[in-house]
């Protein structure tokens, strides 16, 4: 009973990763029509934001030591952070620990600005080509960002802690009468888990209950209507692809401390979150949601060593396995609608 | 009138495919004029760099490729000569080898063996490589390294830490000079009992593949001689990143340590998820949880920040050692690039001067003649104190460092301290060895 309880806590906050990621697909699939492979890519900068937040606040002078030598027998350069120096050492170095949610702050204008070009400077010349090509020309751009994070940030994971204050773990298994220590989980896992969840309450509420979200729900049922009507919904569509990049961006940024960073981190989370998408439903935004919390929790469940030692390699196969039994028995995925990608 | 059907247009196109076929270089079979593979000719040897540039090695492949253009530059007479200065062998005299300048031509190996065995075979085809050196994994030096035996050239192996490299996979063309997972599992034993115990329970996570194999078995072999339990060991998958549904397990568990047989990113994000679950917190039967990771690196440390803090590893060399050698490379080396080698630096680094100085012992690049000069071969002066390349199985035989993680680094480079140099008569085994059984080194093959 408490490791079932340990692993559907486990695969929360991949399943909230992948919701959140599955989110941004399915918006820019239901407004503009474009299998986006390079929404993995989105995440990925998310996360280099943190990365890039950090550094910026790390950011320090050099003063030489001669006292201490460096590695060369040189006196040693010592570096003071900037922010230390500025508003003292205490204070300093609480703005640097907290950088990653700072990065949020950070991160959205950065995503909406990655989102508005990718989407004006690419992609809208592919909105009338066939799927296969925009797959191929999305995920040669997935290919170009990654290497262009490779360059500047090299290829090894790069360490990005979450705040002191939510390091170590919380202990449910004492809570709920269990041994101390068999069911415990990161503070920091909490946090993007109820992160997760505000991120996708605030786009079902944006696009429930405002006049734009509105609209942007008309255009996604008949696109040619909403037009007629005198609104530039190609415009609207837009201001959601943007969106949608921020949501990866996000996901990416409260990721950082979770896995450190590595410019493929995108490309991991690619493939599983278009399945996630499938089986959820082409276009329907709370089956991607459903589909990524069931898909999270339901890898973490095939990772215990009883069912893998019932089933070796269950672990690695068990979404795909998943997503081809719902497909035969609800083609159209868990949520999805009539008429999606059908004809 | 005749009957024949040569036109003129025929004979050009027949003669052209004929010509061009005669033309084609033969592969992997040196030319009737040459004396061996790819014999160098005019006043330049040129020497094959297969490294990963791309792919999650890219770091460790960058860092051998200084060390390389390191070594060519010393070789050639420039520069202040690093460890030929230092190095016991005083063949080599800064004049290339056997008088010819050195050259090199780069592979990307891609951490993956098909790219790797496509980008030697380029090297050897097309540009004349005489010999092939590099690798930052296991997978990919086995199968280099089979690419090289086949072809005719030397095969000086980088990072590659699997017993199968010098064990079941051994061959005639190939040499290492990086330690082995029974030499970690060697040096470390006696120092996780000095510290740990003889009575822990282990739990191993490994990389699976072949060196996460040969890794695993040889810390259990050499734990479970201490009296440590295995209480399971469980394979993850290369391509993983989140280790959490792997480390949850082993809170169900009654095991006291965790053994991550995991390298590069694999063994950043592991510890880091075995951190974030408090297992370095944990407290199993009134005693500290320990984690153990065998193989470690600078560069891994750096991925891995502050979780390394105390944990206990092996390495092949480290920047801070005192030796002559060791002091002279990093000064070569951290002048050139503004920061200290790693231990893929320091490997490589070697394998090339002790390539260069087998040619010019040998008085030859024929590869039969480089290997008999490289066989049982005795060296002192370059960072691992005196070490010998056995001839059975041509694998280097040297003190092993046991290191922790830094508590109070000084330095962003500051990261690993060296606890123990183990020595090299406790980490040698029988070429016999079980782990190391099944495998031929063969003939030499000149191509």
């Amino acid at each position: 009973m408490d490791a079932i309880l340990l692993q559907i806590l486990n695969g929360l906050d991949k399943g909230s990763a992948y919701a959140m990621i599955a989110l941004g697909l399915t918006l820019i699939f239901g407004t503009l029509g474009v299998v986006n492979f390079a929404h993995g890519a989105l995440f990925m900068i998310g996360a280099f934001c943190a990365v890039t937040m950090q550094r910026i606040f790390g950011m320090s002078f050099e003063t030489v030591d001669p006292n201490q030598k460096d590695f060369l027998g040189n006196p040693l350069k010592v570096k003071t952070p900037y922010l230390e120096s500025w508003f003292g050492p205490e204070t300093g170095a609480a703005i640097i620990d907290w950088s990653v949610p700072l990065a949020i702050l950070f991160s959205i204008p950065i995503m909406l600005i990655v989102g508005y070009v990718m989407e004006r400077g690419l992609i809208k010349h592919f909105y009338k080509r066939p799927h296969a090509d925009q797959i191929l020309v999305t995920f040669g751009l997935a290919i170009v960002l990654q290497e262009l994070v490779k360059h500047f940030f090299g290829a090894n994971p790069i360490p990005t802690g979450a705040p002191e204050v939510f390091k170590g773990s919380f202990d449910f298994g004492v809570l709920m009468g269990f041994d101390p220590n068999v069911i415990i989980y990161p503070y920091w896992r909490m946090v993007y888990f109820f992160f997760a969840a505000i991120v996708i309450g605030a786009v079902f509420a944006f696009l429930q209950f405002t006049t734009f979200g509105m609209v942007v729900r008309a255009g996604m049922q008949d696109r040619e209507t909403v037009g007629l009507l005198g609104i530039n919904i190609d415009r609207r569509f837009t201001i959601m692809f943007g969106i949608a990049a921020a949501v990866a961006g996000l996901a990416g940024v409260m990721y950082a401390p979770i896995n450190s960073p590595n410019y493929h981190m995108g490309m991991d989370f690619l493939v599983l979150s278009f399945v996630v998408v499938v089986v959820g439903g082409m276009g329907s935004l709370p089956g991607a949601v459903l589909a990524g919390f069931m898909l999270g929790i339901l890898e973490s469940f095939a990772s215990m060593n009883w069912i893998k030692s019932m089933v070796p390699g269950i672990d690695q196969i068990i979404i795909y396995l998943v997503a081809i039994i719902i497909l035969l028995t609800r083609p159209r995925g868990l949520m999805g609608r009539k008429g999606v990608m059908e004809e | 009138m005749s009957n024949s059907n040569l036109t003129r247009r025929g004979v050009l196109k027949t003669g052209a495919i004929a010509s061009a076929g005669f033309a084609l270089p033969t592969i992997f079979t040196a030319s009737s004029a040459a004396a061996y593979m790819n014999e160098p000719t005019g006043g330049s040897v040129t020497l094959g760099f297969n490294v990963p540039q791309t792919g999650p090695y890219a770091d460790e492949g960058a860092d051998e490729l200084r060390a390389y253009q390191l070594a060519v530059e010393h070789l050639n007479g420039e520069g202040d000569g690093g460890m030929l200065n230092t190095f016991s062998s005083k063949e080599l005299t800064g004049e290339g080898i056997l008088g010819k300048k050195v050259e090199f031509v780069t592979g990307d190996t891609q951490t993956k063996s098909d790219a790797a065995r496509a980008s030697a075979k380029s090297m050897i085809e097309k540009d004349g490589a005489v010999m092939i050196t590099g690798g930052s994994s296991s997978g990919v030096a086995i199968a280099v390294q089979g690419l090289c035996q086949e072809a005719g050239v030397i095969f000086m192996a980088g990072l590659t830490h699997s017993n199968d490299t010098t064990g079941k996979d051994k061959k005639a063309n190939g040499f290492r000079h990086f330690f082995n997972a029974y030499m970690s599992g060697a040096a470390l034993a006696p120092v996780l009992a000095a510290r740990y115990g003889t009575d822990r329970k282990a739990y191993h996570l490994t990389a699976d593949y072949t060196w996460g194999w040969t890794q695993e078995e040889s810390i259990k072999a050499a734990t479970e001689a201490l009296g440590w339990e295995t209480v399971n060991a469980v394979k993850t998958p290369l391509a993983a990143t989140d280790f959490s549904s792997y480390i949850t397990p082993v809170l169900q568990t009654d095991a006291d340590v965790l053994v991550l047989n995991h390298y590069g990113g694999n063994m950043v994000n592991s510890l880091t998820n075995a951190v974030q679950f408090g297992l370095r917190e944990k407290q199993v039967n009134g005693r500290n949880f320990e984690i153990v990771v065998p193989l470690f690196s600078r560069l891994m440390a750096r991925g891995a920040g502050e979780n390394i803090k105390g944990i206990l590893g092996s390495t092949n060399w480290h920047w801070s050692l005192t030796d002559e050698g060791s002091q002279a490379f990093v000064k070569s080396f951290g002048t050139k690039y503004g920061f200290p080698p790693s231990q893929a630096a320091h490997t490589v680094y070697c394998q090339t001067l002790l390539y260069a100085d087998a040619c010019q012992r040998a008085g030859t690049f024929n590869p039969c003649g480089v290997v008999e000069a490289l066989e049982g071969f005795e060296f002192d002066g370059l960072g691992n104190g005196k070490t010998t390349y056995r001839a059975e199985d041509h694998q280097c035989f040297k003190d092993v460092l046991v290191v922790k993680g830094k508590d109070n680094p000084t330095s962003e480079f500051d990261l690993l301290e060296v606890v123990e140099v183990t020595p090299v008569d406790q980490v040698t085994y029988d070429p016999e060895h079980p782990m190391f059984a099944g495998g031929n080194l063969g003939q030499c093959n000149a191509g």
